[in-house]
C-alpha cells in the first residue's frame, strides 16, 4: 500500500476554516445574488409580459400614432414624442441654470454661502414628485394660462411653437415642471465634477492674472467638459422617467402636436394613467412594452452619463438620489 | 525696477495657524534669490505671498507690505489680478492646461489680457519658448496637447507661459522636484540664462541647486527668515547656528 | 479687454451664476410657501384621525393614508434592508472575482430605473399571481427602489472603517465573521442608519410605483394581501378630482408628506453629525 506523502498546500487566499466565516460568506453572496437576480428578473418579466404586444405590432409600435384601446390598436409614437419633447424642453431650461448654479457653488460663491445653498438644492431634489404636480396644477398652470401663454402667443405667436388656445396645462407646463425637478441633479453632479478638477489647474490660471471667472472658464470648465456632459445626461435620464408631476400637468392627450401650448402625453404618464384600468391583455402588454422601452432608454442614458462623469475625477461617490 | 522686491513685516496665517512671522527682506532685482529650509518652514507660503496667491486659500490671511517696483501689492485698493499679471509663477508639479495645445498654453496669459492678433501671439510664443529653451524642441509641435510632452518639457511650457506676459518677477516654487536629473539640469541652465533679465525667486529643498543657480539665498525655519545673504557666504560661513545646522545636515 | 472690463465681466458672471443658483432654489421656497398657505387650514385633528368621506361629501381625513404609508415603509424596510445592508457588506468585503463587479454594475443600473417601471415589475411578479392589488406588492416595489441606495451607502461606509481596526481585531485571533459583525458593522452603524433614513425619505414620497400595486383604499388596511391607502396616492387622487374640499385636503396631505420627508432627512443628518465621530 503506497503512502501518500503530505504535500504542503500553498494557499492563495485564506480559505475560511471557521464555520461562522463560511456561513457569512454564503449569506453575503446570497444577498448579492438576490440583487443580480432581481434585475435580471425585471428584464425577463417585462419582456415576457410585453411579448403579446411585440408580436402583434412589431416595429410599427414605435412609429404608429394610433392609441385605440377599443379597437386594440396601439402605437407608441405620441408617447415617445411627448417624452422626448418634454425632456428636451426641460433640459433647455435646466442646463444653463444647473451648470450656472454649480459654477456658483464650486467656484464663485463666497465660502460662507456655499453650504446653505448646497443644502437647499438637495432639498429641491427631495420634494416628492406628486407635490410638484400638485403645485403644477394649482399654481403653475393657472399662471401659464392667465399670464404667460397669452403674452407668448401675442409676441411669438407667428411660430408654430406658440400657437393654440392657452390651456395652462400642456407641454409647456410639463417642460417647466420637469426642469424644476431635474435641475438640482444637474447642479449636484456638475458641482462634484467641477470640484474634482485639480486645484493646480486653477492656480496656473490665477498665477497668470486671471479673474475668478476667467479661471473658471479656461481652467475648470474646459477640464471638466466631459463630466459636465455626463451631468446633463444624468438630468436627461431623470427627465425621461419622471412620472407624477408630468402626468398631472401635461394634459394626457395622445397626439403629436408641434405647439408647446398643446396637451401631450409621455411614456411614463400613459402607464401611470391607464395601467390600472387596462381592460385587455393586449392593452396591458402594450403598456408594459412602453415601460420596457422606457427602461432600455434610461439604462443606456444613465450608463453613458456615469462613464462621462467618472472620466473627470474617477468614480464620483454614490450620487444621493 | 532697480528696487527689486522689498518685504516688510510680512505675517501670514492659515486660519489661526501663524505660518510666517515678521518677514523682512530686500530681494535684489535682476538676480536669482534662492529660498531654502526644511519642510513646513514657510518657504512656499512666503513666495505665494509675493504674488498674492496665498490668500486664494479659504481662511488664509496676510499682513505687512510687499513692494514690487516701489508699489505695495497689499495696499488697499490694489487688484490681486493685476499683481499676478506682473509677477509670474511656476509650480512644483507642471500644470499645463490639458485641453489646450502647447501654443494655446503659452499665449494663454496674453489672450486673457485681450491680445487677439495672431501675428503678435506667434511672435510672443516664439520669444517665450526660446527664453524657456524649448523652441527648437517643440516648434513643429505647437498644436499638440499641452500634456503630450515629457515632464521636463511640460515644466518649460509652464515657464514659457509665465514668461510670455513679460513679467518683472518670476517666482518658482520647487520647479524641479517632480523632474528627473536631466530635466532638472536643463531648467537650472535656463534659470542662469534668465538671470540678468528678470528678478527670480526660487524655492528649493536642494541646497546644491541653490548654490548652483542663485546669487543670494534666504534660509527659513519655522516661519521665520533666519538668515539671508550672498549664497556663497551663507553656505561656507553662515552667521546663524541654525543655518549651519541645516546646511550641515543636522536636520531637515 | 481692459483690466476694468475684465473686472466687470467677472462681477457680471458672478451675479449671473448667483441668479442661476437662486432660480434653482426659488421653486422650493414657492412650493413650501404654498403648502403652508393652502394646507395649514385643512390640517386639523380630523385630518389625522378620520377616514375619507364618500365622494362629494365634505370633511373626513387621510388617517388611513398616513397609516398606510407607514405600513408600506415598514414593509419596504423589512424586505429591502437585509438584502441591502448585506449586499453592501458583500461589495465592501468580498474578494470574489466577478460577482462584486456585476452586482455593483446592476445596482447602478437599478438606481437609474424610473420608479414606474419598478412598479410594473412588482405588478408582474406579485399582483398578477395574487390576482389582486396588495400592500405586499407596494412594499415590494418600494423595497426594490430602496435597494440600490442602501447597498451603495452601506458599501461606502463599511469601506470607510479603517483597516487598522480590522487588523487589530484579526490579530487578536477573532474570526473574520465576528470581526465583521462585531467590529466593522457597529463602527459603520451610524452612517448606515443615515443612509437607510435617506432611502426611506426618498421612497416615502413615491407615488407612481404604488398606482397599480398598493392601488389605494378608502378604508383602513385590511391585510397585507389587500390594497392599501398611501399618502402620495391619496394626494394624487384628490388633486385630479373636481372637488374643492378634496383639493384642500390634497394640500394638507402634501404638507404632512413633505413634513415627513424633511423630518426623516433632518434626523438622518443629525445622526451623522452627532454620533458619526468614530469614523471619518
Amino acid at each position: 500500500m503506497a503512502v501518500v506523502a503530505a504535500v504542503p498546500r500553498v494557499e492563495v487566499q485564506a480559505a475560511p476554516r471557521n464555520l461562522g466565516d463560511q456561513v457569512l460568506r454564503v449569506v453575503l453572496r446570497a444577498a448579492a445574488l438576490t440583487l443580480v437576480l432581481l434585475v435580471l428578473a425585471m428584464v425577463v418579466a417585462m419582456v415576457h409580459a410585453s411579448w403579446p404586444a411585440m408580436r402583434a405590432f412589431g416595429w410599427r409600435f414605435l412609429v404608429s400614432s394610433t392609441w385605440d384601446p377599443v379597437a386594440e390598436q396601439f402605437g407608441a409614437l405620441p408617447f415617445v414624442y411627448g417624452t422626448l419633447l418634454s425632456s428636451l424642453l426641460a433640459l433647455l431650461i435646466a442646463v444653463p441654470l444647473g451648470i450656472g448654479a454649480a459654477i456658483y457653488l464650486a467656484e464663485l460663491a463666497p465660502a460662507w454661502i456655499r453650504p446653505p445653498i448646497a443644502f437647499l438644492v438637495e432639498l429641491v431634489a427631495a420634494v416628492p414628485s406628486v407635490i410638484y404636480g400638485l403645485w403644477g396644477i394649482f399654481v403653475l398652470a393657472p399662471l401659464l394660462r392667465v399670464w404667460v401663454q397669452p403674452v407668448l402667443g401675442k409676441t411669438l405667436g407667428f411660430l408654430p411653437l406658440f400657437q393654440g388656445p392657452p390651456y395652462g396645462i400642456g407641454m409647456l407646463a410639463a417642460g417647466i415642471i420637469l426642469a424644476i425637478m431635474v435641475v438640482p441633479y444637474i447642479t449636484a453632479v456638475s458641482r462634484e465634477v467641477l470640484l474634482a478638477v485639480p486645484n493646480t489647474q486653477r492656480e496656473a490660471a490665477l498665477a497668470l492674472g486671471a479673474t475668478r471667472w476667467e479661471t473658471t472658464r479656461i481652467a475648470v470648465l474646459r477640464y471638466g467638459r466631459s463630466g459636465l456632459v455626463g451631468a446633463i445626461l444624468l438630468g436627461l435620464g431623470r427627465a425621461l422617467g419622471e412620472t407624477m408631476a408630468v402626468t398631472m400637468v401635461i394634459g394626457n392627450r395622445p397626439e403629436v402636436a408641434i405647439s408647446l401650448f398643446a396637451p401631450g402625453y409621455t411614456m411614463a404618464s400613459v402607464v401611470a394613467n391607464e395601467f390600472a384600468e387596462a381592460t385587455s391583455d393586449l392593452y396591458l402588454a402594450a403598456l408594459i412594452e412602453i415601460g420596457l422601452l422606457l427602461f432600455a432608454v434610461t439604462v443606456v442614458v444613465n450608463a453613458l452619463a456615469r462613464l462621462l462623469v467618472w472620466s473627470v475625477g474617477g468614480p464620483v461617490k454614490a450620487i444621493r438620489e | 525696477m532697480a528696487d527689486g522686491i522689498v518685504v516688510r513685516d510680512l505675517n501670514a496665517w492659515f486660519g489661526t495657524t501663524h505660518v510666517l512671522r515678521g518677514i523682512g527682506v530686500t530681494i535684489a532685482p535682476k538676480a536669482v534669490t534662492a529660498v531654502i529650509g526644511p519642510s513646513g518652514c514657510g518657504k512656499s507660503t512666503f513666495v505665494r505671498c509675493l504674488n498674492r496667491m496665498h490668500e486664494v486659500v479659504p481662511g488664509a490671511r496676510v499682513t505687512g507690505s510687499v513692494r514690487v517696483e516701489g508699489m505695495d501689492v497689499y495696499a488697499p485698493g490694489v487688484d490681486p489680478v493685476q499683481v499676478r499679471r506682473k509677477i509670474g509663477m511656476v509650480f512644483q508639479k507642471p500644470n499645463p492646461f490639458p485641453t489646450m495645445s502647447v501654443f494655446d498654453n503659452v499665449v494663454a496669459g496674453l489672450r486673457l489680457g485681450g491680445v487677439r492678433e495672431r501675428s503678435v501671439l506667434d511672435e510672443a510664443a516664439e520669444r517665450a519658448l526660446r527664453q524657456a529653451a524649448l523652441w527648437d524642441e517643440v516648434k513643429d509641435q505647437l498644436g499638440k496637447s499641452g500634456v503630450s510632452l515629457s515632464g521636463g518639457q511640460q515644466q518649460r511650457v509652464c515657464i514659457a507661459r509665465a514668461l510670455a506676459v513679460e513679467p518683472e518677477v518670476l517666482l518658482m516654487d520647487e520647479p524641479c522636484s517632480a523632474l528627473d536629473p536631466i530635466a532638472t539640469a536643463k531648467i537650472e541652465e535656463l534659470i542662469l540664462e534668465l538671470r540678468s533679465t528678470l528678478t527670480i525667486v526660487v524655492v528649493t529643498h536642494n541646497m546644491q541647486q541653490a548654490a548652483r543657480v542663485s546669487e543670494s539665498t534666504g534660509f527659513f525655519l519655522l516661519g521665520e527668515l533666519v538668515e539671508v545673504g550672498v549664497t556663497r557666504q551663507l553656505f561656507t560661513n553662515p552667521h546663524d547656528k541654525r543655518t549651519e545646522d541645516y546646511i550641515t545636515g543636522r536636520f531637515g | 479687454m481692459t483690466p476694468g472690463a475684465r473686472r466687470a465681466v467677472n462681477v457680471v458672471m458672478s451675479w449671473l451664476a448667483a441668479a442661476a443658483a437662486g432660480l434653482v432654489v426659488l421653486p422650493l421656497l414657492l412650493i413650501l410657501a404654498f403648502l403652508l398657505w393652502q394646507g395649514v387650514s385643512a390640517v386639523n385633528v380630523d385630518f389625522f384621525t378620520h377616514l375619507p368621506r364618500p365622494v362629494g361629501e365634505v370633511g373626513g381625513g387621510m388617517a388611513n393614508a398616513i397609516v398606510g404609508t407607514l405600513i408600506l415603509l415598514v414593509l419596504a424596510a423589512a424586505l429591502g434592508l437585509p438584502v441591502g445592508i448585506l449586499g453592501g457588506l458583500y461589495l465592501a468585503e468580498s474578494r470574489d472575482r466577478r460577482l462584486p463587479w456585476i452586482a455593483r454594475f446592476l445596482a447602478d443600473v437599478l438606481n437609474g430605473v424610473p420608479s414606474i417601471v419598478i412598479g410594473i415589475f412588482a405588478y408582474t411578479i406579485i399582483v398578477l399571481p395574487m390576482r389582486r392589488f396588495s400592500a405586499l406588492a407596494g412594499g415590494f416595489a418600494l423595497a426594490v427602489i430602496m435597494l440600490p441606495i442602501v447597498v451603495r451607502t452601506s458599501e461606502e461606509l463599511v469601506r470607510l472603517v479603517p483597516a487598522s481596526l480590522r487588523e487589530a481585531a484579526l490579530a487578536l485571533g477573532i474570526p473574520q465573521w465576528k470581526v465583521l459583525l462585531r467590529v466593522v458593522l457597529p463602527t459603520a452603524r451610524a452612517g448606515i442608519i443615515t443612509g437607510v433614513m435617506v432611502a426611506i425619505a426618498r421612497v416615502a414620497g413615491e407615488t407612481a410605483p404604488l398606482l397599480f400595486t398598493a392601488f389605494g383604499n378608502r378604508f383602513w388596511h385590511q391585510g397585507l394581501d389587500q390594497p392599501i391607502a398611501a399618502l402620495p396616492l391619496q394626494i394624487f387622487a384628490y388633486a385630479i378630482a373636481p372637488y374643492d374640499d378634496w383639493h384642500r385636503q390634497a394640500w394638507a396631505g402634501a404638507l404632512v408628506l413633505i413634513g415627513l420627508v424633511f423630518v426623516v432627512s433632518f434626523a438622518a443628518r443629525v445622526v451623522t453629525s452627532g454620533r458619526f465621530t468614530g469614523v471619518r
